[in-house]
């Protein structure tokens, strides 16, 4: 089972096991990660899932769609060159370890 | 066993229920449940269609667009048999690969980064209600409030002349009428169409968008090849039937919920930064869109239940959206809830692409409400206003206190 590491704006950590297929979001969601709103649903339409993702991994993960890349521009939190939309990253075997930093909002 | 025999499958309840009645509107809630508990996928005798209120049904439906198609009409006139009563929306009744295209241009032209440019004014219009409601103290929720905030955004945000907006809400009523069987409130609205029909498709022209507008917008993409130039117009009526009534509903839903769960707004009012998942939950709770149909586009199988080729499905959303396999306490309305996964605003690629547009408002005007008002008390009695998709009020007299 895959572990995901979240790591919250006031440097707590949660490691959380997931399934794969499911997606970072839905992990962060299903387990009482707040920083992460997802007010659309997993529908990549609100740009409120936004993570940072740790540098090591960021080039490991799938690229990322032309819409997604236009919605976080419309992020709450700064946009920095490792932001991703949570619900857009889908969770696979590889990704065991995967570390995400949450911005402080998402709205 | 196909539509054209009307009888369903082996086994699905049959059910005598019409969910498309006054007295069905008067309180769906009792009827969704049965609707829930008889199972995943029933059958309803007077329409002749299948029917689901679960909501891991519901979310799979909508979340398989190919096989539950939307280009035969989401309403439950088949456009593979019947002639649609206006020409076919070109988002809502578009199935994948073609509706992506058309997707693409309203979700840019509502994106999150067009809601930052936005918000200074909505909110500033949001406060100026409510502080003119405070001057007046006593009045209608749905017509001062619900109604007239959304009057006094959005059609200046799409571009509109100020002259014939009388039409806006008489056309959206209409549109979310026709998506039901052949009764009364179908009948009526399509009677009465004609002048709101000829002021809609005279305002989706490009000469009377106002530059910078969403309409405006949504022309310049024709510009840039997205969609043809007969396209835009098309588009642009689609945020004229679906932008204005549906906010109009959410903002009453929310300012009901409020007035009636004194607990709930002492929560909001201690911590106004809740007012964005207060109407988010208010529209989980209230789902002012109740419905909408697919159509199969082959033979199919619904939780072990199969289904043939060419059947509408009526998906209860607001059954979904209080389905207790789902939800926690799903008849409560708590301000805190964690609302994600809720399908007040459908789900997958037809959801409201609006959506962001309507927590604007929401959000905008309960926030106001937060900072300067202490109590809303109802004053009289709530009515309800009735159509075959739109779950809403008629009146709601209130009086508010300044905080």
């Amino acid at each position: 089972m895959p572990t995901i590491i979240f790591n919250r704006p006031d440097d707590r950590s949660e490691r959380i096991d997931a399934s794969a297929g499911d997606s970072v979001m839905q992990v962060a969601t299903t387990n009482g990660i707040d920083e992460i709103v997802a007010e659309c649903g997993g529908n990549a339409m609100c740009a409120t899932c936004h993570v940072y993702v740790d540098e090591g991994w960021i080039a490991r993960l799938a690229p990322m769609s032309e819409e997604e890349d236009e919605l976080l521009n419309g992020v709450a939190a700064e946009r920095l060159e490792n932001s991703r939309l949570s619900c857009q990253i889908k969770i696979t075997p590889e990704l065991d370890g995967l570390v995400v930093r949450l911005p402080d909002r998402q709205i | 066993m196909s539509a054209s025999g009307f009888a369903p499958s082996a086994g699905v309840p049959h059910m005598d229920i019409d969910p498309f009645s006054i007295e069905f509107f008067e309180d769906p809630h009792p009827a969704h449940e049965v609707l829930r508990e008889a199972g995943p996928v029933v059958w309803f005798d007077k329409w002749k269609v299948y029917g689901v209120a679960r909501h891991a049904e519901v979310h799979a439906v909508l979340n398989d667009p190919l096989t539950f198609c939307s280009s035969r009409g989401v309403g439950l006139s088949d456009f593979a048999k019947e002639k649609a009563w206006r020409p076919q929306s070109i988002i809502l009744e578009a199935d994948p690969p073609e509706h992506a295209r058309t997707r693409a241009v309203l979700s840019r032209v509502l994106s999150p980064t067009v809601m930052k440019q936005l918000r200074g004014s909505f909110v500033a219009a949001a406060e100026a209600r409510v502080e003119a409601l405070l001057a007046k103290g006593s009045f209608d929720a749905i017509a001062d409030l619900a109604e007239a905030y959304p009057l006094s955004v959005f059609p200046d945000a799409l571009g509109l002349k100020p002259e014939g907006r009388e039409n806006l809400l008489p056309y959206a009523s209409l549109v979310f009428n026709s998506f039901g069987p052949p009764n009364k409130l179908r009948q009526d609205a399509i009677e009465r169409s004609a002048p709101h029909q000829a002021y809609v498709a005279e305002q989706c022209q490009r000469e009377n968008l106002a530059p910078g507008g969403f309409g405006a917008c949504i022309h310049a993409r024709a510009d840039a090849g997205d969609i043809t130039a007969a396209e835009a117009p098309l588009l642009v009526r689609s945020l004229l039937s679906a932008g204005l009534d549906t906010t109009v509903n959410g903002i009453g839903a929310a300012v009901y919920c409020l007035a009636r769960f004194p607990d709930q707004w002492a929560r909001l009012r201690s911590d106004p930064t809740l007012a964005r998942n207060a109407f988010e939950e208010a529209v989980r709770f209230e789902s002012p869109v109740q419905t909408f149909f697919r159509t199969t586009t082959r033979d199919v199988e619904i939780s072990g239940v199969g289904i043939g080729e060419g059947e509408k499905i009526l998906m209860f959303l607001a059954a979904a959206n209080r389905d207790p396999r789902r939800w926690d306490r799903p008849d409560e309305y708590d301000v805190t809830r964690k609302t994600s996964g809720h399908v007040g605003y459908g789900s997958g690629i037809h959801m409201c692409v609006g959506q962001l547009v309507a927590r604007l408002e929401g959000e905008a005007v309960l926030s106001a409400l937060a900072k300067r008002v202490s109590a809303i008390e109802i004053t009289g009695p709530a009515t309800r206003r009735f159509n075959n998709t739109l779950r809403g009020l008629e009146s709601l007299p209130v009086s508010i206190k300044a905080a």
